[in-house]
C-alpha cells in the first residue's frame, strides 16, 4: 500500500520531502467579538508527529475544528500535500484528503452501536444503497483483531465505559485515514485532539505504538495533550498556541520539560507539591464495607478528616467503579457506608440521598454526565445549591450569576462568562467550571473521577490546590485516576486495584509517579 | 369566579410540581441507622462583579448582539407586516373588534399549548392534550347540563379528571419508561373514544351563563378575559420556568437527564409532575372552551393538536430562541390565528388554516434558522 502512494506522489511531480503535509497560513477565526485564532501559521511535515500545545482555551480545538469542516474561518489559506484547499471545508470533506480524527469530545454516538458508529463517516459520504451488515460486522472484527481488541460490534456504544469509547474512536480513526489512504494514494493525517485523558497508561503505550507504526510508513500525526510528559515522548515538533497565536515551535529532541511549559503559560510556574500527612489518627468520614457491585467485590475502604485518597490500577480492574457505586449512580448489590454517625445501606443508595448526605460526585463524562453544554454556565453550576438562591417564592438570578462569576474567578475560568453556554468554553474550562460546580456546596466526601482530564498544566495546579485547600478544611476525597502524576501530587494515599480488589496501598514517600505505575503493572503480573 | 378557578388550578399545578420534586422520602431511604442531619445552612457566596459583555445598548452591543435581538423580536416584525399587508387587502380586517374576537376563540388552544411547554421542557412529549381538553368541556357540559351540578362544581370534576390523566400518562412513561409519544397517542385517542361513547354523540348546549359570561366580558382594555387569562397562565409558566429551583430542574432534567440525576435531582418525579401539569391546564383550556362556546361537543380532538405544537415550537424561536418559553408561544399562536383570521377575510376558503398553520409554523422555524446560520436547534 505505502510504496504505491510514493509512486502516485513523484508521478504527479511533487518532491516528497519538501512539501509539508498540511499548512495553515494566516488562519484566524473569531467568535463573537473574541478571536479564538489569531494569524496562525501551523505546518505539518511529512512522517512527524507534531505536538499542538496550548492552555485551556488557547484555540487547539477551533483549529482542529476548521480542519474538519466544523467552523468556518474568518480568513487564512490551507494546504494538503501540496494542494491549494479552499476554506471552509465542508463537513465530511476531509476523508477525501486523507485525514482522520479522534475530536476531544470523541465524535461518538452515544445511542448506535460499536459497528454503526465505525462505519458512520463511510455511511455519511457514499451513496451505499444496501449495507450488507453481516459483512461489515466481520470486517470490524478484523479490524479490531488487528488492533488487538475485543468488542461486540453490536453493544450500544453508550453503554461502553469512557476508555473504550476513546478506543473505538482511536481505531476508527485509523481506519478512515486507512482508507482515504488506499483510495486516494495520500499518506494520510491523523489528527489527535486530547485523545489520551480517557487511557490508562497502557492504552496510552498502544496508542504511542500504532503511531509511531502510521508514522513509519509515512503518514503524519497531529498530537494534543496536556502531558508534556506525553508530549516529548511522541512528538518530533510542537507548536505552541497562547491566545489564539503562535507562541513558537519547538522541536522535540533536546527541549527541555520547562521550556514546554514555558512556552505553553508563557512564564514559570512551581509545580504543585504536597506535604503528604498521616491522617490515618484523624476522625473517620466515610468508612465503606463489604462493597459489591459490578466489577468490585467486598470492598472495605476508609477515608479520614482531611484525607485524599486515590483509587487507580489497570484497565478492568474496576477502581472506577468506586465513586459511582458509593453515590448510588449505578447500582451495588451490597454493601454499607458509614458517614457522619449515619449507617447507609449502599444497595439502597441514590443520587438524591447521596447529596442530601452531603456527598458529591464530579462524573468523569463530562459532557454525558456532569454538565449540559446547550445551557449557561450560570445555570450548570447552580443546579446543586438552587437552594442557596431562594428568595421567598422565587430565584434570585442576579445573585446567581454572581455566585457563578466569583467562582470562575476562583477557578481561573476564561472567558469567565456565566451568561455563555458550557459548550463555548473550551473543554479544560468547562472541567474547571464543573469542578468548582460541586467544591462549593461544601460536601463531606467528594468523589473525583479523573478530576483533570484535559486540563491545562497551570489550570491543573490550581485545580490541585483547590482539592487540598478543601481537604485541609476537613474535606475527606476519593479520586479515581489513571493519570499517576495527579494521584503522586495530592493523595495521602493510594490503593491500587486489580480485579476489582485492592492488590496494594501506597502511603506516604511511597506516593510518587513512579512507585505507582510499577505497582499497577505488578499487580497485573501478580494476579496472571 | 374563573380568575380563581385558574389562581387555584396554577397553584395546584405548582404544588404538584414542587411537592414531587422536594418533599417527603423516597420509598426507599439507604438510612438503616444512625439518626438523620439536618441541612446544614450555607450563606451566598460574596457576590462578585463578573466579568459581562458589552453594556447594554451601546454600539458594541448592538453590534455584538444584533442578530439575537433581531430573532428574539422577530415575531413583532411578522405581526406588523402581517396586519399591514391585511389591512390594506381587507377593510373588515383591520379594527379591534375583529383583532379581540380572533383572540378570543384562540385562547382555549392558547392555554392547551402553555401547558403542552412543560413537558417539552423536560423531554416528554403530551399528544394526548386535545382529548383532554374535549374531555374536560364534556364533563363540564355534562355534569352541568344533564345532572344539574353546579358549574363550579363541574369545573373541579373535570380538572380532576385532567389531573388524573396526567397521572396515568406518568405512570406509564415514568415507570415502564415506554417512549412518551406511543403512550400519550395511545392514551389521547382512547379517551378520544370514550368521550363519544359516554356522550353518544351527542352536543351538550345551554351550560351555564355563568361561565360564559366570565369568558367574554370585556372588563379591562376592551379585551375580552379569556385573553387575559391566557396572559396570567403565561405569566405564572413564565415565572416559574424562570424564576423557581423547580422550574429550573425542569430544564436539566430535559437537556441532560444523567447530569440532572447526578446532580441529586428525582429525575423521575420531575417528568410525571410535568405531565400531570400538563393535563390539568389542558383541562383548563377545556373549561374555557365550553365557556366560550356555551356548548360542548364531542368532536375528534386532533384537530386542535397540531395548533397546540406549532404554537410551542414556534414560541420556541423567539423571544427567548432555542427555549419552550411562554410568552412565545402566546404571540406565535395568536400571530398564527390573525394570519388565519386575515386569510378568510380575503376569501380564502376554510382549509387555509391548515395550510396557514403548518405553513406557518415551518416557514417561521426556518426563517429564525437562518438568522442563526444553521446552527442545531436544541430544546
Ligand atoms: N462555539 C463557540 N462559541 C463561542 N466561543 C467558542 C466556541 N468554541 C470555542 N470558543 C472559544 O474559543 C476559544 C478557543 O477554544 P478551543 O476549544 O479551541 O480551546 P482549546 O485550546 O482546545 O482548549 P482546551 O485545552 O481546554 O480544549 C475559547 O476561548 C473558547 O471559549
Ligand atoms: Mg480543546
Amino acid at each position: 500500500m505505502v510504496p504505491s502512494n510514493v509512486a502516485t506522489e513523484t508521478k504527479t511531480g511533487t518532491s516528497k520531502a519538501d512539501v509539508p503535509a498540511l499548512v495553515f497560513r494566516h488562519l484566524s477565526k473569531s467568535f463573537g467579538g473574541a478571536k479564538a485564532l489569531d494569524d496562525v501559521e501551523f505546518h505539518v511535515d511529512r512522517g512527524e508527529v507534531h505536538g499542538l500545545l496550548g492552555q485551556n482555551g488557547s484555540g487547539k480545538s477551533t483549529l482542529i475544528k476548521v480542519l474538519a469542516g466544523y467552523h468556518d474561518p474568518d480568513n487564512g489559506e490551507l494546504e494538503i500535500y501540496g494542494r491549494r484547499i479552499p476554506l471552509p471545508l465542508v463537513p465530511g470533506e476531509y476523508l477525501k484528503y486523507g485525514l482522520g480524527f479522534v475530536h476531544q469530545n470523541l465524535g461518538l454516538v452515544p445511542s448506535l452501536t460499536v459497528l454503526e458508529n465505525l462505519i458512520a463517516g463511510a455511511l455519511a459520504t457514499k451513496a451505499r444503497w444496501y449495507i450488507d451488515w453481516r459483512a461489515e460486522a466481520e470486517r470490524a472484527l478484523e479490524t479490531f483483531a488487528r488492533f488487538r481488541l475485543d468488542f461486540d460490534p453490536d453493544a450500544i456504544v453508550g453503554a461502553l465505559p469512557q476508555v473504550q469509547q476513546a478506543l473505538l474512536a482511536i481505531v476508527r480513526a485509523f481506519e478512515e485515514i486507512r482508507a482515504g489512504a488506499a483510495e486516494h494514494g495520500t499518506p494520510g493525517i491523523l489528527i489527535l485532539d486530547e485523545p489520551t485523558p480517557f487511557l490508562p497508561r497502557e492504552g496510552v503505550e498502544r496508542l504511542f505504538e500504532l503511531i509511531r507504526d502510521i508514522v513509519s510508513h509515512g503518514a503524519s500525526v497531529v498530537f494534543v495533550s496536556h502531558d508534556v510528559d506525553e508530549v516529548m515522548e511522541i512528538t518530533d515538533r510542537a507548536t505552541v498556541l497562547r491566545d489564539g497565536k503562535v507562541a513558537g515551535v519547538i522541536g522535540t529532541k533536546g527541549a527541555e520539560r520547562n521550556d514546554f511549559i514555558e512556552k505553553i503559560i508563557g512564564r514559570r510556574i512551581d509545580l504543585f507539591t504536597t506535604e503528604r500527612v498521616d491522617r490515618s489518627a484523624s476522625e473517620v468520614t466515610a468508612h465503606v464495607a463489604g462493597l459489591t457491585g459490578g466489577p468490585i467485590a467486598n470492598l472495605d475502604l476508609v477515608v479520614h478528616r482531611g484525607e485524599v485518597v486515590g483509587l487507580t490500577g489497570l484497565i478492568g480492574s474496576g477502581y472506577e467503579h468506586v465513586p459511582y457505586l458509593m453515590f448510588g449512580a449505578r447500582p451495588a448489590s451490597g454493601g454499607t457506608l458509614a458517614l457522619n454517625g449515619l449507617l447507609l445501606s449502599l444497595p439502597a443508595m441514590n443520587p438524591y440521598w447521596a447529596v442530601q448526605l452531603g456527598i458529591a460526585l464530579l462524573p468523569g463524562d463530562r459532557q454525558g454526565a456532569s454538565g449540559v453544554g446547550t445551557l449557561p454556565i450560570e445555570d450548570n453550576v447552580t443546579l446543586p445549591v438552587l437552594d442557596w438562591f431562594r428568595r421567598g417564592l422565587g430565584l434570585e438570578r442576579r445573585g446567581m450569576r454572581a455566585g457563578a462569576a466569583a467562582l470562575g474567578q476562583a477557578y481561573e475560568v476564561r472567558p469567565n462568562r456565566p451568561d455563555l453556554n458550557l459548550d463555548s468554553l473550551s473543554g479544560g474550562n468547562q472541567q474547571k467550571v464543573l469542578l468548582a460546580k460541586w467544591m462549593q456546596s461544601n460536601p463531606d466526601l467528594l468523589l473525583l473521577d479523573e478530576p483533570t482530564q484535559g486540563v491545562d498544566v497551570g489550570a491543573r495546579q490550581a485545580v490541585f490546590k483547590a482539592v487540598r485547600a478543601a481537604a485541609d478544611q476537613g474535606l475527606a476525597v476519593i479520586c479515581a485516576s489513571s493519570d499517576h502524576e495527579q494521584l503522586a501530587a495530592i493523595c495521602d494515599r493510594v490503593l491500587v486495584f486489580a480485579r476489582g480488589r485492592v492488590v496494594s496501598e501506597l502511603t506516604g514517600n511511597n506516593v510518587t509517579k513512579d512507585r505507582i505505575t510499577e505497582q499497577c503493572y505488578a499487580s497485573a503480573t501478580l494476579q496472571g | 369566579m374563573i380568575v380563581i378557578v385558574i389562581a387555584v388550578i396554577l397553584l395546584v399545578a405548582a404544588l404538584i410540581l414542587t411537592v414531587l420534586q422536594e418533599r417527603g422520602t423516597t420509598g426507599s431511604s439507604p438510612i438503616i441507622g444512625g439518626a438523620p442531619r439536618g441541612m446544614r445552612a450555607i450563606s451566598l457566596p460574596p457576590s462578585v462583579r463578573s466579568a459581562q459583555g458589552p453594556r447594554f445598548w451601546t454600539e458594541a452591543y448592538w453590534a455584538a448582539n444584533w442578530k439575537t435581538l433581531l430573532q428574539r423580536f422577530s415575531i413583532f416584525i411578522a405581526y406588523a407586516l402581517l396586519l399591514l399587508a391585511f389591512a390594506l387587502a381587507s377593510p373588515a380586517f383591520f379594527t379591534w373588534s375583529n383583532h379581540t374576537n380572533v383572540w378570543f376563540s384562540t385562547a382555549a388552544i392558547v392555554v392547551m399549548s402553555l401547558g403542552l411547554i412543560l413537558p417539552l421542557t423536560s423531554g416528554d412529549f403530551d399528544l394526548s392534550i386535545a382529548s383532554v381538553m374535549v374531555l374536560s368541556a364534556m364533563m363540564v357540559a355534562a355534569l352541568n347540563v344533564w345532572q344539574g351540578w353546579p358549574v363550579g362544581l363541574a369545573i373541579l370534576a373535570a380538572l380532576a379528571a385532567g389531573a388524573l390523566v396526567g397521572a396515568v400518562n406518568a405512570f406509564f412513561i415514568v415507570y415502564f419508561r415506554i417512549h412518551s409519544l406511543i403512550v400519550t397517542l395511545g392514551v389521547g385517542t382512547l379517551i378520544n373514544g370514550v368521550v363519544i361513547w359516554f356522550s353518544k354523540s351527542n352536543t351538550i348546549s345551554n351550560v351555564s351563563f355563568d361561565l360564559a359570561a366570565a369568558m367574554y366580558e370585556r372588563v379591562f382594555l376592551k379585551v375580552p378575559n379569556n385573553v387575559w387569562y391566557t396572559v396570567i397562565v403565561a405569566f405564572a409558566l413564565w415565572y416559574f420556568l424562570e424564576y423557581t429551583a423547580p422550574g429550573r430542574r425542569l430544564l436539566f432534567v430535559g437537556r441532560g437527564r444523567e447530569v440532572a440525576r447526578l446532580a441529586g435531582i428525582r429525575v423521575d418525579r420531575v417528568r410525571a409532575g410535568s405531565l400531570i401539569a400538563c393535563s390539568m391546564i389542558a383541562a383548563l383550556a377545556g373549561v374555557m372552551y365550553v365557556g366560550m362556546t356555551g356548548s360542548a361537543e364531542p368532536i375528534n380532538a386532533r384537530a386542535f393538536v397540531l395548533p397546540a405544537f406549532a404554537g410551542a415550537f414556534l414560541g420556541a424561536t423567539c423571544i427567548y430562541p432555542g427555549r419552550f418559553n411562554p410568552w412565545g408561544t402566546l404571540i406565535g399562536l395568536y400571530f398564527l390565528a390573525t394570519g388565519v383570521n386575515g386569510l378568510s377575510l380575503v376569501g380564502l376558503p376554510s382549509f387555509i388554516q391548515d395550510l396557514f398553520y403548518g405553513g406557518g409554523l415551518v416557514i417561521a422555524v426556518t426563517l429564525s434558522q437562518i438568522v442563526l446560520k444553521r446552527q442545531q436547534q436544541n430544546f
